[in-house]
């Protein structure tokens, strides 16, 4: 599944990084805490947090993440944002919580 | 090869700046994909330490046939007890630092899982310098 597919099945907001809407997604992870997503996240997940500060694309890219989405309605700070341009990683965004999205996603990853 | 970034104490918006440049670096060279990943974890939580905690400081890197050395030197408080510091949940973190959902506590041990050799010396007062050895 790409973001883009994402995108449609959970209609989800992008606020950035569109470039990369063709990323491939392998999985999701969910944590609020960096250097859990740092140590255990894995290449092409999707981070699903409540975090909108641009140390989170620093881990995204460096982790080489799919997407990142942000749950509640939140938005991203305006340098997460540029960041997410840069990087071309999608910061998308959701008005449901997190247990609601995380559990869409699942349900789409694992069928 | 050898190269070397500075660190800025406190600045956020510059943190993994450095490790992003050296993953680069690594990937241009050919090194494992495999290898890379764990270099770039304990980068990362070893120069956010430093923003974290110190005023300033210097990641060095030294990449050989066999080997990655790598050294995080700063200039900064110091750590008082390493094998505390070691410890999974323990951070001396801010409450500032904390909220952006760093200072865990995992930083240093994700860095032990994730290099072959690593070695910390601290002066109270003076600063750190975290060693790390990954074998290619």
């Amino acid at each position: 599944m790409k973001v883009s597919d994402l995108i449609k099945e959970l209609g989800l907001k992008v606020f950035a990084g569109a470039g990369g809407l063709d990323r491939d997604i392998d999985g999701g992870y969910v944590s609020d805490l960096l250097s859990d997503v740092m140590g255990n996240a894995d290449t092409g997940m999707v981070w699903i947090t409540l975090q909108t500060h641009k140390n989170v694309m620093a881990i995204a890219s460096l982790k080489d993440l799919a997407a990142v989405i942000l749950v509640k309605g939140l938005r991203p700070d305006a340098d997460m944002a540029a960041q997410g341009d840069i990087e071309g990683i999608p910061v998308l965004g959701s008005d449901d919580q997190t247990f609601d999205v995380a559990g869409r996603l699942y349900g789409l990853i694992k069928k | 090869m050898q190269f070397e970034y500075s660190i800025e104490g406190g600045n956020f918006s510059r943190a993994g700046y450095a490790s992003s440049e050296v993953k680069k670096k690594l990937k241009q060279l050919n090194v494992d994909l495999q290898v890379i990943k764990r270099v770039v974890v304990a980068l990362y939580e070893a120069e956010v330490n430093v923003v974290a905690h110190a005023y300033n400081g210097r990641m060095e890197v030294e990449i050989d046939k066999d080997k990655i050395k790598l050294a995080l030197v700063d200039s900064g408080p110091g750590i008082p007890d390493i094998d505390k510091a070691m410890e999974e949940g323990y951070s001396t973190a801010t409450p500032e630092v904390r909220e952006m959902g760093f200072g865990a506590g995992m930083g240093l041990p994700n860095i032990k899982k994730n290099v072959d050799v690593l070695t910390i010396n601290s002066v109270v007062g003076k600063g750190t310098t975290v060693q790390m050895i990954t074998y290619i």
